[in-house]
This record gives C-alpha cells, structure tokens and sequence, in this order.
C-alpha cells in the first residue's frame, strides 16, 4: 500500500522533458519521493503522538490499578491518596468536574445559541466581521489570567450577593469558564446555522414567520446535530480545563455537587501533586496518571461523539 | 391579491407583522447584550488586572528582577527569558512538523483507510485537555527518554500541544489556493515537489503563518502541561545564554536547563496568601495577556490582508 499517491513517474515524463537525460529524470524522481516520504512521516507522528498518551497514561497507571480495585476506584466517595489510610474514589473528583463544567455550560448554551442566532439571522456582515475576530481574541486570553480574575475578582464580587460563598468554590470558576468557551461553542454553532440552506429560511418568511420563528422552528432544528457537537465539544474543554479551576477552586477533594463550597477537580488534583514532590514510581505518582486516565477516557468520549455529529451535519448540506 | 384565506384582512397582517417585528427587536437585543456582556467581561478581566498590578507594571525593577521571598522586589526576568527560550524551541518543532503534516495531508495523501486514520486522529489531538499532553511529557520525556525538567522537553510538550493547530491552518491555507496555480506550475515543466515548495507553499504563506501566530500565542499562555512536567516555581537564575564570546559562538546548555515561564510564575503568586504577591500575579497577568493580545490582533490583522488580497 502506497501512502503517497501521485508519484512523479507520471510528471517527470521525458515526452515532457526533451532533451533531458535519463540520469537528470532518475535524480528529479528520487528527491521527490523522498520529499513525499518526508512529508507523510511527519503526517504519521501525529498518531505517534496519540499512540505514546495512551501508552503512557496506561502503563504508569497499571500499577496503580494491581492495588486498587477498579470497584473501589470508581465507587468510593473519598479522594485521599496521601493519608495513611489512602482512599481513591476518583468519583469524588469527577463529581467537581462535572458540576464546574455544568455550571460553564449553563452559561454558554443560552448564551452561545443566542449570540449564534444573531450573528447568523440577525446581524449585519459587518457586525459579523467584527464580531468574529472580538471573540476570537476572548478565547486567546490565557486561562491562568482568567484563574486570577475567578479568584480576585468574581469571588468577592459573588460574596457580596451569596454571603454563604466560601472563598475557593465552583460558582466563580464555573461562571468564568462559561464565559470562556462562548466564543468557540457560539462560532461551532454558527456555522451549524449558515450551513443551512437559505430555501428553507424563505420557505419560513414565506409563511409568514418573524426572524426568531425562522430560527428557532426551522435552522436550529435543521443545523441540531451541529450545534448539538458545539456543546458536547464545549463540555469536553471545560472538563479538561486546568488553571482556572486549580486557581479558584481549591485543591480540597471533597465529593459533592454544592457550587457554594471549594472542590479539586481531576485536572487541580492533576496539578497539585505535579507541583509537589513526586517520587517516581510512588502510588501518588501512579494516581496521577489513573486520574488522568479518567480525564483522558470522559473527553476522548464526548470528542468522539461531537466529531460524528459535527461530520453529519457536514455531509447532510 | 384577493385573500384566498377568508380570515386575512388587512387588519390581521398588520397585527403579525407588527408582533413579529416586536418579537425580532426583543431578540435582536437579546443577541446584542450577550455580546456586550462577552466584550464587558473581557474588559474587566484586562482593567482588573491593570488596576490590582499597577504598583509593579509602573516600577522597573519588576522586568529586570528574579523572584524574590519579598513580593516588592520580586520580579519575572526568569519567567521571561524562560518563555522566549521555551517558545523558540516550540517553534522550531513544531513549524516544520506542522507545516510537512499539514502539506502531506492537502497534497500527498491518498483517500485511503491511513488519510482516514491520520485525520480522525488530528482533530482528537485537538481536543484534548491540555493537561493530558504534560502527562505525556512526565511519563515518556522527563523519566522515559530522560531529558529531565528542561527546556527541551517544555518546548517538545507544547509543540505536541500547538501541532494540531498549525496542521489544520495550513491545510485550509492550502486548500484556499486555486488550482490554476498547480496547473500553471507543471504546465512550466515543474514536477510535483517543485510546485509545492515554489508555488504552492509560497501562496499559502500567510494563512500559515496565521495559524503559527495563533498557536504561539496559545503555547504562550499555557501553564498546566508545563507545571506537570516540573517547571520550578522559584528559579533565581537565568538558563545558560546561547550565545557566547569563544568558538563556536553558540551554546545549547539552556536547553538542558531547569526554567520557568510566565503563566506558572503567575500561577506561583496567585496562589500565595499573601496579597502583595497577588500585585504581582496580576502584573504578571498584564505582561501575558498584552503578548497574547498582540499576537491574536497580528494573526487577525494578516488574516484580513489576506482576505483583502483574494477578493
């Protein structure tokens, strides 16, 4: 089986070379298979890359799960792997996890769809062209500085509202998150939205529907799958976001789904002990990489199912 | 037109489109607030990391010192040097390896099972957590390959990260180009390596270098991948220089040396108790979000040029 197609036999053919000599056509042939056998090698580390994670992740985990049970791992409520009596109920820390990323993404589905619908029905070219590159630069703040905002800044100012809120919580790294992954689940989502047919569109104005019935009756229903991948890809990068939580959500397992209180998610707990002193080959070390596991395996998941639909509403239009 | 619905009069009409109107206005707006809200919190974001680091950002001695137990002197010279050595060597990994990947794919690749394969894989590799590719780095660079808590290995870490972004940027920037220039090329007698490199790659530049800038920007700003592999928080030195006064000139010991970069310098401070560190966070906050700025706005900026040039 030949990766490369389109070997140079066929361009570097002496009908098109006059003149030209056998070895001068050989040379030409050989320096462009190895440029294509260069290129398809540097195309072939990306698997590389994927293979070496998941080798890595599974081996250093493997020991850690010859001592703890795969049971205990995932039904015990406490995250205690540094005590005398380690605990290692990983559910504790998915718990944080999930209820941070659901708090994200209560904020950027309303959020997200409504810019959506108006930067695809709505909005002047102009506004788009504008718009678009706004967000962009929304996305490209690094997550430490919006850690910092989460902690310094909407704390206290949620504090004021909910004096119950306890310093490091999951609201305020929840709200920021949300903020964070707008611009990219509004932009998957409009592009959901454009791929729509304009017939259908008029066949709505033709029935007399204002702009939002259009929207909501005839493109969201039409562009779902899209749009649905935009939010299942959202949730995937809020799960696996690292710094804001670490900031502004403690380091505390606690198992829960209180927003008011302070927890360590998979990716603090990740960070934490990478932060510290990490013998080599210690339990703590191996849970590391068993929490990383289950990072890995929940957004390979839900990246797995938000690139299936994103390409069946690619190939449907 | 006679009404072939008896209940349409014009009263009727009148009173849907009037209602529609008012419902588009309503969700226009709608749209219009999330908007201001996205723009208002970026704003904050930025003014409060002005306002909180004002103290350091206005005093010089925070560009020129080495962290310090005291916030007042402390300063990020180290975290600077260690991003700009990080990023060049993220660079030199990841451009070439990118831009081949990217070539490979929109040029080379048959559709076949392994183009399947390979591209299936390049879109998850996007996805995941960043965090992930730092325990790539513990488990098979520091420890397997033992290139130990280094330069080398930060900037093969986030080359890995920023590979999937270079490699779509330079697949659409190749897609983008018409094929009348292929056409020109082998129609001038050039084989097929000669029209990606001279006709090809030079047309695609600046889409390209877009996605470069992008992903640079992002490689700039990441903390998690880097804190795993072991980036030291209290570095009060500067990695060996590259350059040097006796043959041959150039050294490459700073890239065998521990390091810190700004993010985790940032992060160091944030989670200090004390609230003088926390002026330096968030001067430090100023510093990375400018960069990333600049970088995002330039990546933009040619992007337009670009787009400007093909209409």
């Amino acid at each position: 089986m030949n990766p490369v197609n389109s070997l140079p036999s066929r361009d570097l053919d002496p009908r098109r070379f006059q003149g030209a000599s056998e070895e001068f056509l050989r040379r030409r042939a050989l320096w462009n298979q190895l440029a294509a056998y260069l290129l398809f090698f540097a195309a072939a580390a990306s698997v590389l890359v994927t293979v070496g994670i998941v080798y890595v992740l599974i081996r250093d985990s493997l020991p850690f799960f010859q001592q703890v049970s795969l049971g205990e791992f995932l039904t015990d409520t406490q995250w205690t792997p540094v005590f005398e009596n380690a605990r290692f109920g990983v559910m504790t820390l998915v718990s944080a996890t999930l209820t941070v990323a659901g708090i994200a993404l209560a904020v950027a589905i309303p959020a997200g769809l409504g810019l959506a619908i108006y930067l695809s029905e709505y909005a002047h070219p102009k506004v788009r062209e504008t718009v678009k590159p706004l967000l962009e630069l929304l996305e490209g703040v690094p997550t430490v500085v919006y850690g910092f905002f989460a902690l310094l800044f909407v704390t206290p100012l949620l504090q004021i509202f909910l004096p119950g809120l306890s310093g490091f919580n999951l609201l305020a790294p929840g709200l920021v998150m949300g903020i964070m992954i707008l611009p990219y689940t509004a932009s998957v989502s409009e592009d959901a939205m454009r791929s729509v047919p304009m017939g259908l569109r008029e066949a709505g104005y033709a029935l007399g529907y204002s702009r939002f019935r259009v929207a909501s009756r005839v493109v969201i229903p039409a562009g779902l799958s899209g749009i649905t991948a935009a939010f299942i890809l959202g949730m995937s990068r809020a799960v696996g976001e690292t710094m804001v939580v670490a900031i502004a959500a403690g380091q505390n397992p606690n198992f829960g789904f209180n927003p008011l209180e302070g927890a360590a998610t998979i990716t603090a707990y990740i960070v934490q002990m990478a932060m510290g002193d990490l013998p080599h080959g210690s339990l703590a070390y191996q849970s590391v990489f068993a929490a990383g596991l289950a990072l890995f395996v929940i957004t390979l998941v839900f990246n797995l199912i938000g690139f299936y639909l994103r390409r069946r509403f690619r190939e449907v239009y | 037109m006679t009404a072939s619905t008896p209940s349409a009069s014009h009263h009727d009409l009148a009173l849907i489109v009037a209602a529609n109107r008012r419902v588009d206005v309503v969700m226009a707006s709608v749209g219009i607030l999330i908007l201001m809200i996205a723009t208002a919190m970026l704003a904050a974001v930025f003014i409060d990391l002005v306002a909180s680091g004002w103290a350091r950002l206005v005093n010089p001695d925070f560009y020129i010192n080495f962290p310090s137990r005291h916030p007042e002197e402390a300063g990020i010279i180290s975290a600077m040097v260690g991003t700009s050595l990080v990023m060049l060597t993220t660079a030199v990994i990841a451009i070439p390896l990118g831009v081949a990947a990217g070539l490979y794919l929109e040029e080379y690749a048959p559709k076949n099972w392994l183009t399947d394969l390979i591209e299936i894989n390049v879109s998850n590799l996007a996805g995941v957590p960043s965090i992930i590719y730092g325990l790539l780095a513990l488990g098979l660079f520091v420890y397997g390959f033992d290139l130990g808590e280094t330069v080398l290995t930060a900037g093969l870490t986030l080359a890995l990260l920023i590979l999937p972004v270079i490699i779509v940027a330079t697949r659409e920037a190749v897609r983008s180009i018409p094929q009348d220039l292929r056409e020109a090329a082998y129609g001038l007698g050039a084989d097929k390596w000669q029209a990606v490199r001279l006709y090809v790659l030079p047309a695609a530049r600046p889409g390209i270098l877009t996605g470069i800038i992008v992903g640079l920007a992002r490689a700039i700003g990441e903390a998690a991948p880097v804190i795993t592999i072991g980036a030291l928080t209290f570095i009060a030195f500067l990695p060996p220089a590259p350059l040097q006064a006796e043959p041959p000139f150039i050294n490459f010991d700073w890239l065998t040396s521990p390091f810190t970069v700004m993010p985790i310098q940032m992060f160091n401070w944030v989670s200090r108790p004390q609230a003088e560190f926390h002026i330096n966070a968030a001067a430090t906050g100023v510093v990375l979000m400018v960069m990333t700025l600049a970088m995002n706005a330039l990546a933009i900026y040619i992007r337009l040029r670009l787009r400007r040039q093909q209409r």
